[in-house]
């Protein structure tokens, strides 16, 4: 029966993949490394579900609303809710945001490499669901010939009943965020625009628009075909699915893996390999995320609910860890620098704001002294004050490395440090 | 008729002098613009005022230039018809001088418009027509030369060069302001206060 | 009696992108904007109170970038 786009098909068609509680689901299984073909694609999942009239569009965008699916760009927005605020506009568009800008993160880019159809099928799905006859996929740099190949695949195939356009991101930290997105491909600024209209009201050429992360897109191209229970049969009740994460810093061996939302942080990175080092405190969630005590966090399940008292989160599905012989403030300072750098200079507090608490940050980091009030001021005023969430990003990173921190910042008053590593990745600097 | 006559002088008379008064009353709108655009902390010259100022005076003007037309068309020496006073170079009456005020009037009255209409107009589509202001300044001022037979009166000629210089020395800081970019903010750090680049828009 | 509930709530909103920090703002109504340590405005996210509420439009009016608005949330005229 066609009625529920074919999931009962699908589960009899696909094998393994479909048994509730297997990972992974979007990540080709350990071991393959190239991308995953078009034929190798269909053979894994089975065909996706096709030719969906408006009741079927209805019914899918119903069952991932019981699935839970939220964003996988690090809002966590409800998927279900964005989808039928696009649906409701007039010649919606689509937009698949593999831009990635994090450069701490690599899941995006992992996730486009390896599993290019999965992708490419949930961006085409949300496409018919909410009644949209083009997709625009922006990935980044490093993706962007696999992402080529596999759309031409498709158009060999005939498998898309909509338009896919593909554009290589803007190689920027702020180009991933979703208005820099849509002006980026209209007129190739990678600059976050005002936010009144919305952009499921007015994006892209001025159409209503539905940005999702290409993670969100894979999640959903998976829910179409195997249903909300399967899709819950991992992961907790509030939180359900898998996430990708991307593992980093003094762990053997740094990844992106796939896990289930909640599994205990010392798992993950017991999967990565394990700590090379004691570990002195993780970077949870992003360089928009929150540095946690190693101690307090490695009991923890990596989950919003597990981690909300410790004032962290799973953000964009980052786990950096920092060990003992590494100096936070450093870290911190590094990348604080690079994020105020990274400002579209569009906003005054976070065009000046920003460089000015960078350098108390350096101060900080360098023992050079500081004046604390004048960092916590600056703090106060940048908050919540861009036209973005670039500037609310960095004081929250810094806030959590001043509590994470506080006794390396003592240490740094008569001009002791404690590191001597560097942990956290950050981009050459940008010509001025 | 030595009484229409003297009519006639009077209208002559008070069409010059709201001229004038018209053409001092648009100069010091464009003064106050540029003051206002490039006015430094709020404390020494206030922005807020200046700006207002600029817009009250620019209103104010309309009834120069309404006193200054009216007067002009409804003497009966000379032949100047309603149409010339908006539509450059129709008046039989000395055709260029009248058609460049004509022409001011014109572009002034787009700014005018624009300017009471710029919430509705966005700000983009404002800024564009009020660059005509730059351009209806100079054409009001060479109306003023070659319509006007005064400048043989001493304070007129004052007025006038006063008038020119003042808005000549308003345009150099204006595009001085323009060419060296916008001004570096407060506070920062002693050296670290470089802002970073902008994204091109 | 016209009952408090018949009002909407009105809230100044700077959009911060135009915003150029020129600082008229604060200047025509301190009692509900300030300016940071960069010049650019801070405004108080409550609602405006209503004997503000005719400097508030004008202050909006006098902001040469056009950033500053005034939100009406809720049915009735403000």
């Amino acid at each position: 029966m066609r009625g529920t786009a074919g999931l009962s098909s699908g589960i009899a068609a696909s094998g393994a993949i479909a048994l509730p509680g297997t990972l992974p689901r979007l990540l080709p299984p350990a071991g393959a490394a190239a991308a995953v073909s078009l034929p190798g694609h269909l053979a894994r999942y089975g065909p996706p579900p096709a030719g969906l009239g408006r009741p079927q569009r209805d019914s899918l965008i119903a069952e991932v609303d019981r699935a839970g699916l939220t964003g996988r760009g690090g809002a966590g927005y409800p998927t279900a809710r964005k989808l039928a605020a696009v649906a409701a506009g007039r010649s919606p568009v689509v937009v698949a945001n593999g831009t990635e800008g994090e450069p701490a993160s690599a899941k995006d880019k992992a996730l486009m490499a390896r599993s290019p159809h999965l992708v490419l099928d949930g961006a085409v799905l949300a496409a018919e669901m909410v009644g949209a006859r083009e997709v625009v996929i922006v990935a980044h740099r490093a993706a962007r010939r696999v992402i080529d190949d596999a759309v031409a695949e498709r158009g060999r195939a005939a498998l898309d009943r909509v338009r896919i356009k593909v554009r290589t991101a803007a190689d920027r930290f702020v180009a991933g965020e979703a208005s820099a997105v849509v002006h980026w491909i209209e007129r190739g600024v990678p600059a976050p625009k005002a936010s009144p209209p919305r952009l499921s009201e007015r994006g892209l050429h001025g159409a209503p628009t539905l940005v999702q992360n290409v993670e969100t897109l894979a999640h959903l191209a998976l829910i179409a075909r195997y249903g909300a229970a399967w899709f819950r049969s991992v992961g907790t009740p509030a939180e359900p699915g898998s996430m990708l994460v991307t593992v980093l810093g003094a762990v053997r061996e740094p990844a992106v893996l796939e896990i289930a939302i909640g599994t205990g942080i010392g798992q993950v990175l017991d999967q990565a390999g394990g700590p090379t080092a004691p570990l002195q405190a993780l970077l949870l969630g992003g360089y928009f995320g929150d540095w946690v005590p190693a101690a307090a966090a490695m009991s923890r399940p990596f989950s919003s609910a597990g981690l909300a008292d410790l004032g962290a989160g799973p953000g964009a599905g980052l786990i950096a860890a920092l060990p003992a012989d590494a100096c936070g403030l450093r870290e911190t300072a590094r990348v604080v620098r690079y994020l105020a750098g990274e400002s579209a200079g569009q906003c005054g507090p976070c065009r000046f704001g920003l460089d000015a608490i960078a350098g108390q940050v350096e101060q900080l980091a360098d023992g050079s002294g500081t004046d604390p009030g004048l960092l916590w001021r600056w703090l106060a005023q940048v908050d919540g004050r861009g036209g973005c969430a670039h500037p609310s990003g960095v004081v929250r990173l810094i806030r959590s490395s001043l509590r994470t921190f506080s006794g390396e910042q003592r240490r740094h008053a008569p001009g002791w440090c404690s590191g001597t590593a560097s942990v956290l990745p950050v981009p050459p600097g940008r010509a001025r | 008729m030595s009484a229409a006559f003297g009519g006639s002088q009077a209208l002559w008379f008070v069409s010059r002098a709201s001229g004038l008064a018209l053409l001092a009353a648009f100069s010091a709108t464009v003064v106050l613009g540029v003051a206002a655009r490039l006015g430094s902390a709020p404390k020494r010259w206030s922005r807020l005022a200046l700006g207002e100022l600029h817009r009250s005076l620019a209103l104010f003007s309309v009834s120069f230039l309404g006193l200054h037309v009216a007067t002009a068309i409804a003497d009966p020496y000379v032949r100047i018809g309603w149409a010339a006073a908006v539509l450059p170079f129709v008046s039989p009456y000395r055709t260029l001088a009248i058609g460049l005020g004509a022409l001011a009037v014109d572009l002034g009255g787009a700014v005018l418009v624009t300017s009471l209409v710029r919430r509705r107009l966005g700000y983009r589509g404002w800024r564009v027509v009020h660059w005509l202001a730059y351009l209806a300044w100079p054409v009001a001022f060479v109306h003023s030369i070659m319509a006007g037979n005064d400048l043989r009166i001493w304070w007129v000629a004052l007025v006038e060069a006063g008038c020119a210089f003042a808005v000549a020395t308003a345009m150099v800081a204006r595009l001085l302001s323009w060419w060296r970019g916008p001004e570096p903010k407060p506070p920062g750090l002693p050296g670290r206060s470089v802002p970073t680049e902008r994204i091109p828009v | 009696m016209t009952a408090l509930t018949d009002r909407a709530v009105v809230r100044l909103r700077v959009d911060i992108i135009a915003c150029d920090g020129r600082g008229l703002c604060a200047e025509a109504l301190p009692e509900l904007i300030t300016l940071d340590d960069w010049g650019f405005p801070i405004i108080d996210r409550r609602a405006i109170p209503p004997r503000l509420l005719a400097d508030a439009r004008e202050t909006a009016r006098a902001c040469p970038k056009l950033a500053l608005r005034l939100d009406r949330e809720g049915r009735g005229k403000p």
